[in-house]
């Protein structure tokens, strides 16, 4: 059964990113080399689609993918104190955390910090390959993982607010000196674009997929 | 502000069936009510008008799409007024404090940003200060300057640019992650020191809420419908001289 939904780029209307107004173009502007159109309303450009949605999400996720390795290889933390210094990565602060007891906090930056990021490379990842096959794949599950990516994202950035205390507390010169190490700018970095990443997919694409295989 | 609200509880069974949109009739070429398509899957449906309290949801993909609010503008300036204050709090006194051996040491959230920048970790400092102090500010500077105004029944200039960039302000904030990440670096610090929570981080905690409620109670059809009734005022006093179209295209 074929429900009979008609998506606004079919019936020639764009609707606002900003204020979500249903307009439709003038002609100078439905060309494939023509300028932008605005929203009548608030001025934003308004576009059927994302302007290339795909391509810019893989560039952004192929970049994170880069700097995954360097944020989860690098130190993120170097503590040095009167009898030791110690070089912290994302894993063993994770399991310093574990092995002294505060279980719960491990776990929530675990999740934060390790599973996240990972989760939504892949899942960005699966989205992208699926736009690209086309694939008419319960678009109702593919929509909420998309949902899900997006607002889960920003909470990886844990770590960084993590260091960002330690560092600016820890500063007693005769007992410990906490300082940021080079993995927490790879780390930021692959926070940052993931998110930039998720904001640039165009998730009206999932449906126009399976849209067209229906057909 | 869509991306705000997409957490709604509209998918619930009741609220579906009592806030349902429906899909515009073929042949009719000219809809008794405004069109609105679905941000996410760009289904276009006809707006229904709400029972109070209601949230209307797409019929397919069911992501909220608009809600039933009459007074969403000034309960969002109450709460943006409300989250200046606390955001000047939050920054001027600090978060918490350590103390190791008789020494003490406290921070504020600038001197957070200042740590990171003495050793050279301008990136890291930077994206700190972006996120927890430069996107909230924005965020609640560009709503003071669009409600402030339309509460007075004026029409601030360069609205729409300002609506365009208050969404992108709210996403870039992460002032609930960051103080999610004071806890636990308390939390890191408690097996090795004393450690004194700073009144800076209630009024963090504050802020997050004000935050939220800033972005849930904004809503975009009622800020639009707004601006355009101040336009049409101010005209009618100019004596309807001048003509803006505020229509939509449809």
């Amino acid at each position: 059964m074929k429900p009979a939904y008609v998506t606004a780029a079919a019936a020639g209307l764009l609707s606002c990113p900003a204020c979500a107004l249903v307009s439709r173009p003038p002609a100078a502007t439905t060309g494939i080399e023509s300028p932008t159109a605005r929203c009548p309303r608030c001025g934003a450009g308004v576009h059927a689609r994302k302007p290339d949605s795909i391509a810019r999400t893989w560039a952004f996720l192929l970049a994170a993918f880069v700097l995954y390795i360097p944020a989860n290889v690098l130190p993120i933390m170097d503590t040095s104190s009167l009898f030791d210094a110690q070089q912290d990565t994302i894993l063993s602060g994770v399991i310093y955390l574990w092995k002294s007891g505060s279980w719960g906090t491990a776990l929530i930056v675990f999740i934060a910090s390790v599973v996240t990021p990972l989760a939504k490379l892949l899942a960005l990842t699966a989205l992208l390959l699926s736009v690209h096959w086309k694939s008419a794949w319960r678009p109702h599950v593919r929509a909420q993982l998309y949902r899900a990516v997006s607002l889960v994202g920003r909470w990886s950035m844990l770590d960084i607010f993590v260091v960002t205390v330690l560092v600016a507390l820890v500063q007693l010169q005769s007992v410990a000196v906490i300082t940021a190490g080079p993995g927490a700018f790879a780390f930021g970095a692959v926070v940052v674009l993931t998110m930039l990443a998720a904001f640039s997919f165009d998730p009206r694409l999932i449906w126009d997929a399976a849209e067209a295989t229906d057909d | 502000m869509l991306a705000a609200r997409r957490m709604d509880n509209c998918r619930t069974r009741s609220l579906q069936r009592d806030a349902q949109t429906s899909i515009p009739k073929r042949n009719n070429a000219m809809p008794e009510a405004p069109l609105i398509a679905c941000p996410e899957c760009d289904l276009l449906q006809v707006e229904t008008p709400l029972p109070p309290r209601r949230t209307a949801c797409c019929r397919r993909c069911g992501v909220a799409l608009y809600r039933s609010s009459s007074d969403s503008l000034d309960r969002a300036l109450a709460f943006a007024l409300a989250a200046v204050v606390l955001l000047v709090i939050a920054n001027s006194l600090p978060i918490a404090g350590l103390e190791v051996t008789g020494q003490h040491t406290e921070t504020t959230l600038w001197g957070a940003v200042q740590a990171l920048y003495d050793q050279d970790r301008v990136a890291v400092a930077g994206l700190v200060f972006a996120t927890t102090l430069f996107a909230p500010a924005v965020e609640l500077a560009l709503m003071l300057y669009m409600l402030v105004p339309l509460r007075l029944g004026r029409v601030p200039r360069h609205l729409s640019l300002a609506f365009r960039l208050a969404p992108l302000a709210h996403e870039w904030g992460l002032v609930d992650v960051f103080m999610l990440g004071v806890v636990v670096s308390l939390i890191k610090l408690g097996n090795l020191a004393t450690v004194v929570p700073g009144i800076a981080l209630w009024s963090f905690g504050v802020l997050i809420l004000l935050l939220t409620a800033v972005g849930a109670s904004f809503d975009a059809r009622e800020f639009w419908l707004r601006a355009a009734a101040n336009r049409a005022a101010l005209d009618r006093a100019a004596g309807g001289t001048r003509e803006r179209a505020l229509e939509p295209a449809t």
